[in-house]
């Protein structure tokens, strides 16, 4: 297989587990550091860029979570790569000028994280920086001199030698596609793969399968990718619903939903990192049946329904609410997977809100993700939709709560009586990130918040003051 | 005598900047950015190497009843498999009192204790082979955190007291008294770069071992030791490590024992790189401390008697725990004279993994409980606390510390008083008052408390420091001493002091890695000392050359010694300049000695930790913070929104790195007390066992308004260029935004109580700290 690797041609054959992070530091590129080996740490950041339809644009990823076989044709910057003959790259220089590394083994994650941002073209404004580096840890410095360093980075002048034009002809070849990991490219060969290799696991950005490799140590002898199958990419719009592929990244949901819902962007922002985002997908949010995920409270608050599909092509749809059956259990059969995800317009049109708290503000799993939809007629509830994850060991929608909402007219009475049910519909754990006690008081929270939104008490959350 | 012409000589100088106390980069800071900066992992690795990986204790306590290796022998390239039978010289690899096992020995004393180690072919194999290994255990009941250990007496090392007057009959007549207890959470250091070392088989049936470590000499040594080989087969090497935060301070050298024995037996270089979860289970963090105090104050809130009990969580071993409690009741005082007094340090025996040296050792704990008194203090006598800490700090006689020490120098007040016109305190007190009124959903708290940290090693021996300087026939300068580098900036600030010293422009120095071959018997690089100990056997080391060459001058040019000049890479005499290398490359030929050894040992101090009095303390380090934090009141969230610090670095030898380590060491401490929540469940497994799970602060979390001020004023005593250590001090300054989130709690009681509040003050804690001072409010 070809890809480029600091704008040299390479062909490689490597297992089809291989990381990126182990291939590149075996090759001699150890400026890109092992940290974590889970994706949490961001000093393995790597810029791996692509050529679609004659767009070239870089993203940031984990190299220590990222099977090398999906950097197929694409073009992989590490920190080796960014200088060139004209000197250090504007992330270098600026890192060099404010002093902004110190044991310097983070060093080479956050400049290549900056210099993503200067490719980019970014504005230099605190929020981009810091959203930038969001999946950068450093112990030493304190952040504040790196992020001077990201500003100081986007204000300089930069000549950018990574999108010249046929550079990314040279990565691409038609060499045969390798059985022990397949790219389909269209979900009619995705069932073929399917049916051809049984025991293959299907792969889409990776960020939580690749951690039975990285953690568990443990091998996947074969993978099936769904991040290149087109009609699992897309995201398409009808007059009653949107139609989003499984295989499309956060990233992209973003973009696609900074103008449609205020409250998912804000979630989606606060979902791993920026590296994480490139990668991970809506379908693994959904498809690894963790009870702490964040989207699936909003897609149960939405009404969401998704299309499972199997090896021979049967489609069949599952609600959101009777796709978790238990425990990391979901409705997804064996050889059968994630297609699309719809959300019917109107949910978006309706009041919602949504809220997450996690022990650390970015880069956290959910303690308690709230997802709330409310529709009145006159001063009535006429719809309602409460949601949790981290409240019970699936994604759960509090059906009681929802049916006493029905009709009423939102009073503190009313929020106290369905506050205190809570604690009869729902029984969270404790564990590593909250104890049952505090998850309850928070839930309890985040309802009456709901509640006294819709009723037109609009504020503002931790994050956004 | 000639003279050269005054006006010259000032001319000169003029142009010549001295390159102490300027803003050098990083010496690595190019090769930092670039990726050039060669950490451990990073050296190209022979194709013979064996890697290493352990099997580890899967229960808290017992006894190992069975161990079954066959399947690990048998799994896919397995060179090598030992036991602690297998080791060839001791099995014990404690830095002080004895008790930590290389392997362990028949029992085990916690979750995660490496019982076996597998050489293989690659890491990934010899992770595999671990997890094929049968182990059966006897279980015994196991003490799983401080308050139990205490309550049943099992401790590693004996209680130890500081005392003065009757604290106890002081309590019973003070006017007004309290009481409290704390738990403040220990903490995982989460360096990024994980422990690991290389360990190459040499001739004379030792190492040559190369590890990320802050004290190559105890790595040598007990490679030594483990090999039951002379200390001088042993070669240990660190040029850098990516981070280490007294975490690679005892914790290194286990790892570079086996990564040795592997070596030795079976011929080959071998490596040991913890994977990132093992070494959050098996080293050692920063300890739990229990705290409890009781105390007796006037109405304005000055303190007339004080008791405190700090029981620290210790693991299985003492480690360093002996002189990490010892740092907490040394600093059980912070900034503040407590007339009688009566600190006991409890070194508590748990089955968890031995706690070990993280930046401060122990102080910070010791601060938590003072601070948190001022505070409970200040709010029974309705004051700002601000000025019930104004009324406690140390001044002209009252000036003793609890364990005898005179504070000389009274910097505290002028600088609190400094930062709290600065930062607008009084103004923003107000602010914050009616914001809180008039605002339902968030509540905003502001803290302002010191930091004195007592500066030396309070083990005495340690308190000393070599350094060796080649001058070439070039004029290039290879520079080594016994520090390491962690991050901290120490290799630049030792070039700047050798620069200077000499006369010559830094670019000429090469500082080169610490090795126990250049520079022997060295201390670790710890207690905030680096530069302190190596920058003055640096500087010493300079002078000796400088002096051979200033005689050999007076010899070969007939000038007279006080005449001659070197500075800014150039020598002055006989009215002329010489170029450096001139006179370097005719000294060379006259057969000047060009290398020579430098030492110094810290003077004055002393104690006696017996009686627990003396002087262990060279001088304080001081600095102040103030922290305003806004917290969500329905759910404990908070952001921390503005931190100002004003710091007392001495006369800093370069601003630049002394900024970098109070903003790093602030968000250090910050994490601490806040996020980074260090839990076990109740079979004794560390369930913050990965940055998944164990969250340290992202750059979201650092407040905008963040101000770093330096305090410039001379140290009093003679450090080098009369600079401060400033390692370890700004850590504890980031107490502030503890108090200032529960201050925050205590505005529900109207600032009348102070809600108790464990740390770290997560969400959960916070929320639970206003929960409690709701109900208060409602009750009054």
């Amino acid at each position: 297989m070809k890809l480029g690797i600091n704008g040299s041609v390479r062909e490689v054959t490597e297992d089809p587990d291989q990381t990126a992070l182990s291939f590149l530091r075996r090759e001699g590129m150890v400026g890109t550091k092992e940290g974590c080996a889970s994706g949490d740490c961001g000093a393995c950041t790597i810029l791996v860029g692509r050529e679609i339809s004659g767009n070239i644009s870089y993203q940031t990823r984990n190299a220590c979570i990222t099977p090398l076989n999906q950097l197929v044709h694409s073009h992989v910057v590490t920190v080796e790569g960014l200088a060139d003959s004209g000197g250090l790259h504007p992330a270098q220089e600026a890192m060099l000028e404010k002093h902004a590394s110190q044991c310097g083994f983070c060093t080479p994650g956050f400049v290549v994280s900056i210099a993503a941002l200067v490719e980019a073209g970014e504005d230099s404004k605190r929020e981009a920086v810091i959203e930038g580096i969001s999946g950068n840890l450093c112990r030493c410095t304190g952040y504040a001199p790196i992020v001077s360093a990201g500003l100081c980075a986007l204000r300089k002048k930069h000549r950018s030698s990574l999108k010249e034009k046929n550079l990314f002809a040279r990565f691409k070849s038609d060499d045969a596609p390798r059985s022990e990991y397949a790219r389909p490219l269209s979900e009619t060969e995705l069932q073929a793969g399917m049916r051809g290799s049984p025991d293959a696991r299907l792969i889409a950005g990776g960020s939580d399968l690749m951690l039975e490799v990285t953690q568990g140590f443990r091998s996947i002898p074969c993978f099936i990718d769904l991040s290149m199958v087109r009609e699992l990419r897309a995201i398409n719009e009808t007059d009653n619903q949107i139609q989003i592929g499984s295989s499309v990244t956060y990233s992209e949901l973003e973009h696609y939903f900074e103008a449609r819902s205020k409250p998912f962007l804000s979630i989606l922002k606060r979902l791993g990192s920026r590296q994480i985002r490139n990668v991970g997908t809506i379908g693994g949010n959904l498809g690894n049946g963790s009870p702490i995920a964040d989207v699936p409270p909003i897609l149960l608050a939405w009404d969401a329904t998704l299309e499972l599909v199997d090896a021979h092509g049967n489609r069949r749809s599952v609600h959101v609410c009777e796709f978790y059956k238990g425990y990391k259990e979901t409705q997804l059969q064996d050889r059968e997977y994630i297609a699309k995800i719809r959300i019917p317009i109107k949910s978006m049109n309706d009041f919602h809100r949504f809220y997450k708290v996690s022990k650390r503000l970015e880069d956290d799993i959910s303690s308690v993700m709230g997802a709330f939809r409310f529709e009145s007629v006159g001063d009535e509830i006429s719809l309602a939709r409460v949601a949790f994850g981290g409240m019970a060991a699936t994604p759960v929608r509090a059906m009681e709560i929802e049916k006493n909402l029905i009709g009423q007219r939102i009073t503190n009475d009313l929020i106290r009586k369905v506050e205190s049910q809570i604690l009869e519909e729902l029984e969270p754990i404790s564990d590593v990130r909250a104890s049952s006690r505090y998850r309850l008081e928070i839930a309890q929270a985040m309802l009456r918040r709901s509640l006294q939104e819709f009723s037109g008490q609009e504020r503002l959350v931790i994050t956004e003051l | 005598m000639r003279k050269l012409p005054q006006a010259a000589s000032v001319e000169h100088s003029e142009m010549h900047q001295p390159v102490a106390g300027q803003e050098l980069p990083h010496e690595s800071a190019i090769k930092h950015v670039t990726g050039k900066a060669v950490y451990v992992d990073d050296i190209p690795e022979a194709p013979n190497l064996v890697h290493v990986a352990c099997g580890l204790s899967t229960i808290p306590s017992g006894a190992v009843r069975s161990i079954d290796l066959d399947k690990v022998w048998s799994s896919e390239g397995v060179v090598d498999v030992i036991t602690w039978e297998d080791v060839p010289g001791s099995n014990d690899v404690s830095p002080v009192y004895d008790g930590d096992k290389l392997l362990a020995e028949g029992r085990v004393e916690f979750v995660g204790q490496p019982i076996f180690a597998v050489a293989a072919d690659s890491f990934v194999l010899a992770k595999k082979a671990c997890q094929k290994a049968k182990i059966e255990y006897e279980k015994a009941v196991p003490f799983l955190d401080a308050r139990m250990a205490l309550e049943n007496e099992e401790f590693v090392l004996p209680t130890r007291t500081f005392k003065r007057g009757d604290a106890e009959k002081s309590l019973v007549s003070s006017k007004n008294r309290l009481e409290g207890e704390q738990l403040v959470r220990g903490q995982e250091h989460f360096y990024l770069e994980g422990q690991v070392s290389v360990a190459s088989p040499n001739e004379d049936g030792g190492v040559h071992v190369i590890s990320s470590s802050q004290h190559p000499t105890e790595v040598q040594k007990l490679v030594a030791s483990v090999l039951g080989v002379g200390i001088n087969r042993v070669d240990a090497e660190v040029r850098r490590m990516g981070g280490a935060f007294g975490g690679k301070e005892s914790q290194a050298a286990a790892i570079a024992c086996l990564a040795s024995i592997f070596a030795i037996r079976n011929g080959r270089p071998a490596k040991y790189k913890l994977a990132r979860q093992d070494d959050m289970v098996q080293t050692g963090k920063r300890h739990d401390f229990w705290n409890r105090y009781w105390v007796g104050f006037n109405d304005q809130g000055l303190i007339s008697g004080v008791e405190m009990h700090l029981a620290g969580m210790c693991g299985c071993t003492a480690d360093l725990s002996e002189g990490i409690v010892d740092r907490a009741m040394f600093h059980a005082d912070n900034a503040y004279f407590y007339p009688s007094v009566m600190i006991k340090g409890f070194r508590c025996k748990t089955n968890t993994v031995s706690n070990t040296a993280f930046r401060g050792f122990g102080g910070p704990k010791g601060m938590m409980a003072a601070e948190s008194m001022l505070d409970d203090i200040a709010r029974s006598v309705r004051r700002d606390p601000l000025d019930v800490r104004y009324e406690n700090l140390y001044r002209e006689g009252r000036d003793t510390t609890p364990y005898g020490q005179k504070i000389e120098q009274h910097i505290l007040l002028p600088m609190m008083k400094k930062l709290e016109a600065d930062c607008g305190y009084r103004a923003r007190k107000v602010a914050i008052s009616q914001f809180n009124e008039s605002n339902k959903f968030f509540r905003k708290g502001l803290a302002l408390t010191p930091v004195k940290f007592g500066i030396s090693f309070t083990a005495k021996h340690l308190n000393q420091a070599g350094a060796l300087i080649h001058l070439y026939t070039d004029g290039s300068v290879h520079l080594n001493h016994g520090g390491t580098e962690m991050g901290q900036g120490l290799y630049t600030k030792i070039m700047q002091v050798v620069a200077d010293t000499l006369g010559i422009n830094q670019e000429r120095i090469i500082v080169s890695a610490a090795r126990t071959d250049k520079v022997p018997n060295t201390s670790p690089t710890a207690a905030s000392a680096g530069t302190d100990l190596n920058g003055m056997a640096a500087k010493n080391a300079a002078e000796i050359i400088k002096r051979r060459l200033f005689d050999f001058i007076v010899e070969a040019f007939e000038v007279s010694f006080d005449s001659i000049q070197l500075k800014g890479d150039k020598f002055f005499f006989a009215q002329k300049e010489w170029a450096f290398e001139e006179i370097i490359s005719q000294a060379y030929l006259s057969r000047v000695n060009l290398s020579a050894n430098g030492f110094y040992k810290t003077p004055e101090i002393g104690f006696d930790k017996e009686k627990g009095t003396g002087k262990p303390f060279y001088y304080y380090a001081n600095g102040c913070a103030a922290s305003e934090v806004v917290v969500d009141v329905e759910t404990g969230e908070y952001r921390i929104t503005q931190v100002d610090i004003l710091h007392d670095a001495g006369n800093s030898l370069n601003p630049a790195l002394d900024r970098g380590q109070i903003e790093g060491g602030f968000v250090q401490g910050m994490g601490w007390l806040t996020t980074e929540e260090l839990l076990w469940d109740d079979q004794g497994r560390i369930i913050s066992n990965s940055p998944a799970n164990y969250k340290i602060p992202t750059a979201f979390d650092v407040p905008e308004k963040f101000t770093v001020s330096l305090y410039n004023e001379a140290n009093t005593v003679d450090t080098i260029y009369r600079s401060k250590a400033v390692g370890e001090p700004p850590l504890m300054l980031a107490i502030s935004v503890w108090c200032a989130l529960r201050d925050v709690a205590a505005s529900f009681t109207d600032y009348q109580e102070s809600p108790p509040m464990n740390s770290p003050a997560t969400a959960e804690q916070v929320l639970k700290a206003i929960n409690w001072a709701r109900a208060r409010g409602v009750s009054q």
